[in-house]
């Protein structure tokens, strides 16, 4: 083996904040789902790629909302999971990750208004693997990206068309975003973004 | 997990994070664009020792959709014939920096050797070591077996093992690295194997195999089987004589059309024929058994790319900067630590 440095011991938790719960959440995702649609003049050719894990249950609640604001859309039949593991930059930095399932809607996303849709946006690595993973799957018409948080400090020319909340961090905290789909807090699952500051 | 050298001391949470990784790998090979970018710059040696065709290929197409540089390394015409040790062969590798060596050696233990030495720094894959390992067949061969058992069950096969199901596995077990490898395999996933063989063609020790010894094909047959697995007879191998002639080997223990369709009247429809490959037909297997809708020969061929693309993408992803200790244990992913240092930062 080369140099080995020391495995970094995680830090401690000292602060806890809840920035939006809920019902902030929920606000915050029937507004975006009325601004793509805005975008979007309609639902015509819209398809909603969830990035896991959190992306995906986002963009099942982003159609549930479409569809009850334009009731000719199937929720459904617009909703796609894409894994990004296997097009990441950091693969030999980062824990071992497990890939997801990519699942695309039966209609494809050639020539389609594809959303892309995450947690948080942070430096923008996750999106750039994530337009790589797009390229090899087909060619969208147009590509958008929905967040629910973006915490700043971007490392590439990557901005996001629909923000939840725009949140000013340190780069020393933590956004986390516990979703009831994906979470749970004792045993009970929780819909809130927290930051966590570490001493 | 730092090397893949057995499947005896591959835990189950592993061997099951192997075979829902090689899912996702699968996916891959049904899309327009087969080839990802994980290992883009990353360099797969194939050492190979021995001669191989479809492990050596399979591993050849799995780096490559991988988008690792692939170097092929044959014994024959090289300076292994001019009597180069196995110790300077890692080292030139080494020099030449490969991050992963897919190793085949005649020798057992040959792969174990390169991972416990300071040889060579990269992660060792064995493709097959003398008659004692050969994991990622093990592996294609259960992840084909939990493909079927899933579908009979109706559930879906990611996170599933094998609980309840029979496997017989028929022929030379005394030279069958295959064989080996799937006993320990088989047994960590639950499932139930019976090896069926002549008894010259049987290990000294094989009672205490996790599994039950049968020398009666038919008799095993009509007992009851979900998977059989029939093995090559390893003639290169054998230097006594196992066994009077073939055609009472083929008569006997070989998968032949009367024991085809004894499948269908022993109510066995859903029994599926497996076999590694190559195959001896009309030795070990019949043509017409191994061209059967029950025969998984090519499922198996194509699930092996899954499988050496899902080692070698948790093998050579992940953190290489681990703590000294890991270099030279056995095969050990930390189980759950992942999930515990996958944090929002990578957003």
């Amino acid at each position: 083996m080369t140099s080995v440095p020391e495995a970094p011991v995680p830090a401690k938790v000292v602060l806890t904040r809840v920035v939006l719960n809920q019902a902030d959440i929920d606000r915050a995702l029937t507004r975006i789902a009325h601004e793509i649609l805005e975008s979007n003049k309609g639902s015509q050719d819209l398809v909603l790629l969830g990035i896991p894990r959190r992306g995906y249950p986002l963009a099942v609640r982003l159609a549930a909302k479409i569809a009850a604001a334009d009731p000719t859309v199937d929720p459904a039949a617009i909703v796609g999971q894409l894994d990004v593991t296997m097009f990441r930059d950091d693969l030999s930095h980062q824990a071992m990750r497990p890939p997801y399932p990519t699942q695309l809607p039966r209609t494809g996303i050639d020539n389609k208004v594809v959303v892309l849709i995450d947690d948080v946006l942070y430096s923008g690595r996750t999106i750039r693997a994530a337009l790589d993973a797009i390229i090899d799957l087909g060619r969208p018409r147009i590509v958008r990206l929905a967040v629910l948080i973006d915490r700043g400090h971007r490392e590439l020319p990557i901005r996001a068309d629909h923000v939840g909340k725009n949140l000013p961090t340190s780069s020393s905290e933590k956004v986390r975003v516990r979703l009831a789909e994906t979470d749970t807090v004792d045993g009970e699952p929780v819909n809130e973004v927290v930051i966590e500051a570490t001493a | 997990m730092r090397h893949l050298l057995s499947t005896e001391d591959l835990g189950r949470s592993n061997a099951i994070r192997i075979l829902d990784t090689a899912e996702e790998m699968a996916a891959v090979g049904e899309r327009e664009v087969k080839k990802l970018p994980t290992l883009r710059g990353r360099t797969v040696v194939n050492l190979f020792f021995e001669d191989s065709t479809r492990t050596r290929i399979s591993f050849e197409a799995a780096a490559k959709r991988l988008s690792a540089d692939v170097i092929n390394f044959a014994a024959k015409g090289s300076s292994v014939s001019k009597g180069e040790s196995l110790k300077d062969t890692a080292q030139t590798l080494s020099a030449m920096g490969a991050d992963a060596v897919v190793i085949r050696h005649w020798a057992s233990g040959a792969p174990h050797r390169l991972a416990a030495t300071d040889w060579i720094d990269a992660a060792v894959i064995n493709a097959g070591d003398g008659t004692h390992e050969h994991p990622t067949q093990a592996l294609l061969d259960a992840f084909t077996m939990r493909r079927h058992w899933s579908r009979l069950a109706g559930t879906p096969s990611t996170g599933a093992d094998l609980t309840g199901m029979r496997v017989a596995i028929a022929g030379d077990v005394l030279h069958s690295r295959v064989a080996r490898s799937n006993v320990w395999l088989l047994r960590t996933l639950g499932a139930e194997v019976t090896l069926v063989a002549p008894p010259t063609l049987l290990p000294i020790g094989v009672e205490k195999w996790p599994c039950s010894v049968s020398y009666d094909l038919d008799e095993t047959l009509a007992r009851g089987v979900d998977a059989m697995m029939m093995l090559r007879v390893q003639g290169e191998r054998m230097n006594a004589s196992f066994f009077p002639t073939t055609r009472e080997y083929s008569r006997r223990w070989g998968f032949d059309d009367n024991r085809l369709r004894a499948l269908d009247s022993l109510g066995l429809k859903d029994t599926i024929i497996m076999h590694p490959g190559p195959m001896n037909r009309g030795l070990e297997i019949s043509s017409a058994a191994a061209d059967s809708p029950r025969s998984t020969v090519l499922a198996q061929v194509r699930n092996g790319v899954s499988i050496r693309m899902a080692a070698l993408y948790l093998l050579l992803s992940g953190d290489n900067r681990e703590p000294a200790h890991h270099a030279n244990s056995t095969p050990s992913i930390p189980a759950e630590t992942t999930s515990a240092h996958v944090t929002k930062e990578s957003h």
